[in-house]
């Protein structure tokens, strides 16, 4: 496919996910993971388009938060994007949304670039992300994670402000409270579950 | 097992990206040999991702997507990687600043049986391994900033409990501490500090310079 069908085919490809995820009503939260599944498992363009044109105009939007220019911001993104497709097998539905998993992508770079330093990354672990993971457990992530997300647009502002301006990197790491005001448990103990089950199996 | 965990204010600096870089060095070593660390760590990054999802989109340019269209070239999305060794002493992280596991540690003397090497970050912090031989005291110390400690092999104890393997102690100003590593193997630590530490004894303040800590 040259690159120009597939920016022409882009718009229908878009609908495509829409278009699946209104079928399954009840799986709101899956439409992404569905995306990233087809780019691993067929290198689906169509859903890497769908992808790139929900999350690309936010991952600029947070970079030029963080202080990126304008131009900056473009080229970055162009770079973060290329890295959700050249990276997707390492994307675990069971313990991230996809735009967690994109937020760690462009901070990675954003360190790289803004701040000029090296980025210490923890070991990967020692097994791959299961092939076909449990539904259920993949459903029960999106879903606290889409939860989260719906908390942080109604915490009161002044709160609200604080977290980001955290993660648009204005605060300084001793003015960090991590005092969120989020609902972090549940998520929390969910994650912690799914590293359980994976070291279990790898057993 | 690991009992001393990394508290969350360095988690969620660490998932901002706003750590010194020798702090970011001693978190993700940290979060390598700890999976409760782990979850919350990446219960930060989704505090991020929801960042992410509640920016407002910036408009982007009509040939951004042709563009990163070029930029993935036609080419398939990358095999996973090859898992790292179970069997290293050092972490990941660790390893690629020594450029190796223990035998590529460029240890230096520093009397009593004590070694350390520093290694190579960003000025605002200093990260350095320490050699302790069992029974043996490091030298009484305050700080002026903040110190992080991980153990990487052996043991140690002080005022704040016992730290083996994984475990991280986080040191402030306030404290004086004097760890003294015990066991049956010399105990390795991955130090970092944000400021010079002040040793409280007249012989150590002497090796200071010389010590580069």
């Amino acid at each position: 496919m040259s690159l120009d069908d597939m920016t022409t085919i882009s718009n229908g490809a878009w609908r495509t996910c829409r278009e699946s995820s209104l079928i399954e009503d009840d799986r709101p939260d899956t439409q992404w993971v569905d995306c990233m599944a087809r780019i691993r498992s067929a290198q689906d363009q169509t859903a890497f388009v769908a992808l790139f044109r929900h999350f690309a105009p936010r991952v600029k939007g947070f970079l030029i938060k963080s202080g990126a220019s304008d131009s900056l911001a473009e080229e970055v993104t162009q770079e973060v994007m290329a890295t959700v497709w050249q990276k997707a097998h390492q994307y675990d539905e069971t313990r991230a949304s996809v735009a967690t998993w994109i937020f760690t992508i462009a901070r990675n770079r954003k360190i790289d670039l803004l701040r000029k330093l090296n980025r210490p990354e923890p070991e990967d672990l020692p097994w791959a992300p299961e092939p076909e993971p449990e539904q259920s457990e993949v459903l029960v992530i999106q879903q606290e994670s889409a939860r989260l997300t719906t908390a942080l647009a109604a915490l009161p502002e002044k709160q609200r402000l604080l977290v980001e301006r955290a993660y648009f990197g204005d605060l300084s790491h001793s003015e960090i409270a991590a005092e969120t005001g989020l609902p972090l448990g549940t998520i929390k103990s969910r994650i912690r579950l799914a590293l359980e089950k994976l070291r279990h199996e790898m057993r | 097992m690991v009992q001393h965990h990394i508290p969350d204010k360095f988690l969620m600096a660490y998932s901002a990206g706003v750590l010194p870089e020798a702090f970011s060095l001693a978190v993700a070593s940290h979060v390598s040999l700890d999976d409760d660390s782990r979850a919350r760590l990446e219960t930060f990054d989704a505090v991020g991702g929801a960042v992410l999802d509640t920016t407002p989109a910036a408009t982007i340019s009509d040939d951004c997507l042709a563009a990163t269209l070029a930029l993935i070239g036609g080419k398939m999305p990358d095999a996973l990687p090859p898992p790292p060794r179970p069997d290293s002493l050092f972490p990941a992280p660790l390893q690629d600043y020594i450029g190796g596991d223990l035998d590529a540690v460029k240890w230096r003397g520093v009397g009593m049986g004590v070694k350390q090497a520093i290694l190579e970050t960003a000025d605002e912090a200093t990260a350095r391994l320490l050699y302790i031989p069992s029974g043996t005291a490091v030298p009484d110390h305050g700080h002026n900033g903040i110190e992080l400690t991980l153990v990487l092999q052996g043991a140690y104890r002080d005022e704040g409990g016992e730290f083996h393997r994984g475990d991280i102690e986080v040191a402030d100003e306030s404290d004086e501490h004097t760890p003294i590593a015990f066991g049956p193997q010399p105990c390795i630590c991955l130090a970092v500090t944000d400021a010079k530490l002040r040793f409280t004894s007249l012989l150590p303040r002497l090796a200071q310079p010389f010590l580069r800590i």
